[in-house]
């Protein structure tokens, strides 16, 4: 990136150097303040936050109880994992489609496909609401299909706005690559499929996790669309939540936060390494 | 033979595609204590005591459900367009006319509910629901003001601590009041407040409850059903609207003085009721958990739990005499005198929520 | 700036080409767009059901009819909703939002820019250390991120404590537009930090340090270099941090004490509380007209690499 020249002549001299440091650093607390912030208020042994009264587990051993919580969580778990695996399947296609091939209708596609991205959740809500109001009538007509309860409507519409993140995800790792790669399995005879297989897949894959994961975690962060669309019995640990700090702020929502908090980094921080492992183990196999 | 089959064919299609609007024999016929699989119940929150839930569970050997709704709209946004999934509401009175009006919920039918009997003519024949067809009372209550006294000290008992900016200066309640989230409720207490009924219809009336609660929006906090009273008893307000058992239990919890009022004005006085979606999947459960609330040791121990007033006349001897002799949950004689049901108001009931709509922003 | 795009043929896929008449590779041609469209087509299908149909649903509201109870009823079709956008409270609600949005989007690029600048001068593990750092925040829940600010905001909260302390003030921000905004910049600033430094980290050094030596000083080569250089990512930012904040409502019910002050709440409003699924749905088409207008304009005007 630098063409020999190194990062720091960026940097600017004097005064502005130090002021640059010192906005870099109170940005960073700003971050994190909150964050630290519940995670000690979470062992406060008061009804109220805010006052430190004690050290405590107590309100741990209350998550622990709570089987709405554990329900939640659950449900939540399943959402995301059917909603990602469909969204990444169509998510890649629909990226493959768009830069790999040309066909008509292409240009329409890729509009709409931007549509899930820029719509507003409330809009996306009030959509999937109607929709279902009008429609799932005809739905329960498919024998098996029951849209009254459990998970299928969060998983639809999960995988509505999550097929566009996936896409744009991978379209990004795609336009990067060296279609070269791909005319040489061509060269050598291989039909399509073994050069998606064998070429394409692999080189894709960082592309395809990264965007796996933001679908798990957008499904994970999303409040009004689920709250809207969620069915009996069905409600994922973010609409949960929701209810439970419209009634106020609670040692116990601290409990919860913190958990949910931990999870999220814990699988932001493992992908990180786990990109990082196969990233230099693929390098090391195309240099021999 | 075909011209048969085809006539056959037709006239199933043509029953099957027929709307709901068929008689109540249409309804399925359920026999006293059957069941048909598990309960979806669909209620406010902190409303069901949740060994009621256990008992019921245990004796029928079915599983319980519960969904939570903050508000009688909220509840209604998820059933109106049919097949939510949800088997018993507990909407309120003026809920119940629209609920009845559009269709939505089946007769109660006698022989799987013959506790119905149990409840006290008081309530058994409501203007919303005459002859309580569709509908058997859950609890009853009033709608009024809470108020932190360790802070206040004494205040007279008026609607205008909520909306008058004299007395919000004189008690220092700028930014610590909250209303209730709700059109019929909010606009109803500026309408009480000004000498009007809250089943007004006259539009100049509206106009002007609009205009008290559009100059106290400044001085209000939130508009919220949810934490009227958790927020007074961790200090964030002074004073709230809101329904009588809850601030009872919060207060509980408090370490302050509180009290709760309907103000000298007048307040609404609202019974809720269960009722039975008409496409429940399992209704028989659900009548036979209608008629095991409706039960006198149940009805009393629900209203011993949540603290709001039981429409069980033989419950009654079951009740706590504490909470029997509590004028917040059963209001004397004279507080009765001053309260109103909200009614269906018609075609003017979409003017209640418009009016709040405008007075909000 | 950017590596000149490669030949044409290297996206061709169709093996040797010495042997192929122009017939044969027509058809070649269409065989290929034919498996493109195919590979396509389940996504397609998936999006035309569930969203492009329900966002005809909501259009189709838009124009109903709400009954007395407050159903909506797809018949009687008419403009009665759209009339009602012109009312004061629309207007007002719509414009709240709309400054509310940009306030939240300038202060974040205020915030997030030096930021940016100052990872991308960093050697390369104390980018990535730094990068995951701000990763963290931005994959960690936003609900759980907003409601830590609920709690600091509280009145026994650490931050009203301190505010009043320093005597700035009651400190009592909670339930207020500014704290609404406030949580709308905490959420959203990784958003405008992650676009801005890929589009900083891009920029040829060399450049910078020739700018200085015409300039003789940094601001000189910040404002005529850096700046313009960045542009694509000032762009991305702004888009990723403006369309939530305006149509935002998660923030304002924790934050702002649900007063409907901003669309995201009127429009749920609408539906939950008003009973009226026409304006609801009015204002959630005209909410994202807006959006997609204002995002194209954006992009023409700010260069399309991203």
């Amino acid at each position: 990136m630098s063409k020999g020249v190194a990062r720091s002549t960026a940097e600017p001299q004097g005064v502005s150097r130090w002021w640059l440091r010192g906005h870099s650093l109170l940005v960073f607390v700003f971050f994190y303040a909150p964050i630290v912030v519940l995670f000690v208020f979470s062992f406060n042994d008061s009804n109220a936050v805010g006052n430190w009264k004690g050290f405590t587990l107590g309100w741990y051993e209350a998550f622990l109880d709570n089987q709405n919580v554990h329900e939640s969580i659950w449900i939540s778990v399943k959402v995301c994992l059917f909603s990602t695996v469909i969204a990444v399947v169509l998510g890649t296609a629909s990226a493959l489609a768009l830069e790999r091939f040309r066909w008509w209708g292409q240009k329409a596609f890729d509009a709409v496909l931007y549509l899930p991205i820029i719509i507003p959740d409330v809009t996306m809500a009030v959509m999937m609401l109607v929709f279902f109001g009008e429609t799932a009538h005809l739905f329960n007509v498919i024998p098996g299909v029951d849209l009254s309860s459990g998970l299928e409507k969060l998983v639809l519409s999960h995988v509505a706005f999550n097929i566009s993140f996936v896409s744009v995800v991978v379209r990004a790792r795609l336009a990067n690559l060296d279609a070269s790669m791909e005319e040489a399995a061509a060269d050598l005879y291989a039909n399509r499929w073994q050069a998606f297989r064998r070429v394409t897949l692999p080189q894709i894959m960082p592309g395809v996790l990264g965007g796996a994961l933001l679908a798990i975690t957008i499904s994970l962060d999303d409040v009004v669309v689920s709250s809207f669309v969620a069915a009996v019995g069905a409600t994922p640990i973010s609409v949960y939540v929701f209810g439970m700090l419209r009634k106020g702020v609670s040692p116990l929502v601290n409990s919860v936060s913190v958990v949910m908090l931990t999870a999220s980094i814990s699988l932001v921080l493992a992908s990180l390494v786990f990109s990082r492992a196969t990233g230099s183990e693929r390098e090391e196999r195309l240099k021999t | 033979m075909r011209a048969f089959a085809l006539l056959g064919v037709i006239s199933v299609l043509a029953v099957g595609c027929g709307s709901d609007e068929e008689e109540a024999s249409a309804f399925k016929q359920c026999a006293f204590g059957e069941t048909d699989g598990d309960l979806a119940f669909f209620n406010w929150s902190e409303y069901m005591d949740p060994d009621l839930i256990t008992a019921f569970q245990d004796e029928f050997g079915v599983s319980v459900i519960e969904d939570f709704y903050p508000s009688n709209e909220e509840m209604f946004a998820k059933v109106e367009h049919g097949e939510s999934g949800y088997d018993m509401i507990i909407p309120s009175d003026y809920m119940i006319s629209i609920l009845i009006s559009e269709a939505m919920i089946q007769p109660v039918q006698a022989a799987a509910v013959p506790n119905r009997t149990n409840i006290s003519d008081k309530f058994s024949d409501p203007p919303f629901d005459p002859g309580s067809t569709y509908t058997s009372a859950y609890q009853w209550g009033t709608t009024g003001v809470g108020v932190d006294l360790g802070v206040t000290g004494d205040v007279p008992q008026t609607w205008g601590l909520l909306f008058d900016a004299d007395l919000a200066e004189k008690y220092g309640l700028d930014g610590a009041i909250t209303l209730l989230d709700d059109p019929r409720e909010t606009v109803g207490a500026a309408l009480k407040y000004l000498g009007y009924s809250l089943n007004s219809t006259s539009a100049d009336e509206l106009a002007e409850a609009e205009a008290v609660i559009a100059d106290a929006v400044s001085r209000v906090a939130a508009f919220d059903s949810d934490q009227y009273s958790e927020l007074i008893v961790s200090g964030e307000t002074i004073v709230g609207h809101g329904y009588s058992g809850n601030f009872l239990w919060d207060f509980e919890e408090g370490e302050s003085e509180y009290t709760y009022f309907v103000p000298d004005e007048g307040g609404t006085i609202w019974v809720d009721g269960m009722a039975v979606l008409v496409d429940a999947p399992h209704p028989c459960t659900a009548f036979a958990f209608m008629n095991f609330l409706l039960d006198a040791h149940n009805g009393a121990q629900l209203t011993n739990f949540n603290w709001y007033a039981s429409p069980n006349g033989a419950a009654e001897e079951f009740i706590d005499q504490e909470v029997l002799d509590n004028q917040i949950i059963y209001p004397s004689d004279e507080t009765m005198k001053r309260l109103e049901f909200i009614e269906d108001t018609g075609d003017f009931e979409i003017e209640f929520t418009d009016a709040l709509t405008r007075a909000r922003g | 700036m950017s590596v000149a795009a490669p030949p044409d043929e290297a996206q061709a896929l169709d093996g040797p080409s010495e042997l192929a008449t122009p017939g044969l590779e027509r058809q070649a041609e269409r065989a290929k767009a034919r498996q493109g469209f195919l590979l396509g087509l389940p996504a397609i299908l998936y999006l035309l059901v569930f969203f492009v149909i329900p966002l005809g649903v909501v259009v189709a509201y838009s124009f109903a009819t709400r009954t007395r109870s407050g159903r909506t009823e797809l018949r009687d079709w008419n403009l009665n909703a759209y009339a009602r956008l012109g009312d004061d409270i629309v207007l007002t609600v719509a414009w709240r939002s709309l400054w509310v949005a940009a306030l939240t989007t300038v202060i974040c690029l205020l915030l997030a820019y030096p930021l940016a600048y100052f990872i991308s001068t960093r050697s390369a593990v104390t980018r990535n250390l730094l990068l995951v750092g701000i990763m963290i925040p931005f994959w960690s829940n936003f609900l759980i991120r907003t409601y830590a600010w609920r709690v600091l905001l509280d009145s026994d909260g650490l931050v009203t404590q301190m505010v009043q302390a320093t005597g700035l003030g009651d400190g009592r921000i909670l339930f207020t537009t500014n704290a609404v905004i406030l949580g709308l910049v905490y959420g959203y600033l990784p958003f405008m930090v992650l676009p801005l430094y890929a589009a900083i980290e891009r920029i040829d050094w060399s450049l910078v340090e020739g700018a200085r030596d015409l300039y003789a000083n940094g601001w000189g080569a910040f404002r005529r270099v850096v700046w313009p250089l960045s542009k694509p990512g000032v762009v991305a930012g702004s888009i990723l941090v403006f369309v939530p904040s305006f149509g935002a409502y998660v923030t304002p019910a924790i934050l702002g004490g649900n007063k409907e002050g901003l669309l995201g709440s009127y429009i749920v409003l609408q539906f939950l509380s008003a009973r009226n699924g026409p304006v609801g749905s009015a204002v959630s088409v005209v909410v994202l007209v807006v959006m997609l207008l204002g995002t194209l304009l954006y992009f023409r005007a700010g260069g399309k690499n991203l």
